[in-house]
């Protein structure tokens, strides 16, 4: 099992990838920028499970968090208000840390 | 399988397995159903199986959450084990948890959970049995991210102003339990008495505990 890509506290962005099926990202959350909250440990992945395929490879899952005001622009509510998800490793890329992480 | 033979069994076992309350049955529950006959009729399962197997699913209640929320608030040894491994923390009250990870997150002061599921309806049901319908409605599943505010005051959940909603989608293989916070006036109550204040609505954070 390779280590984990990413560690509490990165920011990273979920990709848009152009995969057809059975996916559990949502698509609100396509495009996003969060920051790691927590390592949940490796997973079969679901794309590969909701076909038969069992077998793995296993890939590490994230629970990431996201500024509500990143995820819908006429969202109202407190600018700390935040929205978790969990995402798998290859739907994520490293990004820069958005705003609100910085200032905190 | 035949038709006529199919048709006849689906009649004889709708009324044990309905869960379309009245209204015709979709293809999905049409498609299970007709399954469910045909591996009754070839032998492989029995319907007295299947009819243990929905008891087994459907009996867990929040019953099991209550007991595991007022330890918590008894005890702050177990609450700190609950928010680090929920599961862990079920299974020393001999709570079995069938899901990949319990996880429980705690209403403060300032922050408040809610849970839900946008995809399906992933609800941490080795605990607390089966979700309420609305949580399987996509409308709930859709507003219930989008704007969590406006659900809970329609659900009559007034917070105050300054507190931060956190949202959990289950999307994956967490599932979340919201330890609610613990009402004012009860500090010299029992742990049973506490349970009582548990509901299950407080377990996913569509409202609060009762209050005394």
């Amino acid at each position: 099992m390779p280590v984990p890509r990413f560690t509490v506290g990165t920011a990273v962005q979920v990709l848009d990838l152009p995969i057809e099926g059975h996916i559990r990202i949502p698509a609100y959350a396509r495009g996003k920028i969060g920051v790691i909250e927590r390592c949940c440990g490796p997973y079969l992945n679901p794309e590969d499970l909701a076909y038969g395929r069992t077998g793995g490879p296993a890939v590490h899952l994230y629970q990431v968090e996201f500024s509500q005001h990143d995820l819908w622009p006429e969202y109202i509510g407190d600018a700390e208000d935040r929205l978790f998800l969990e995402i798998y490793e290859h739907w994520l890329t490293p990004a820069r840390p958005p705003s609100w992480r910085q200032a905190s | 399988m035949s038709a006529e033979r199919g048709a006849g069994a689906y009649l004889g076992t709708k009324v044990l397995l309905d869960r379309e309350e009245g209204g015709p049955a979709g293809y999905y529950a049409l498609l299970s159903d007709a399954l469910r006959d045909e591996l009754i009729g070839l032998g492989l399962i029995t319907a007295a199986q299947v009819r243990r197997e929905v008891e087994r699913l459907e009996a867990p209640g929040i019953h099991l959450g209550a007991r595991i929320v007022a330890r918590a608030w008894m005890d702050p040894e177990y609450k700190a084990l609950l928010l680090e491994n929920g599961s862990e923390a079920a299974e020393r009250l001999g709570i079995k948890v069938g899901e990949a990870q319990l996880v429980v997150v705690e209403n403060t002061p300032r922050v408040h959970n809610l849970i839900t599921c946008t995809l399906c309806s992933c609800y941490p049901r080795s605990i607390l049995g089966q979700p309420p319908a609305w949580y399987r409605n996509k409308v709930y599943r859709a507003r219930s991210v989008s704007e969590p505010r406006k659900v809970l005051e329609e659900f009559g959940t007034h917070l105050p102003a300054d507190i931060v909603i956190h949202v959990r989608d289950s999307n994956a293989d967490m599932r979340w339990m919201v330890l609610p916070r613990r009402p004012d006036g009860t500090s010299d109550w029992s742990e049973e008495r506490l349970q009582g204040l548990v509901t299950r609505d407080s377990l996913i954070g569509i409202a609060e505990a009762l209050q005394p």
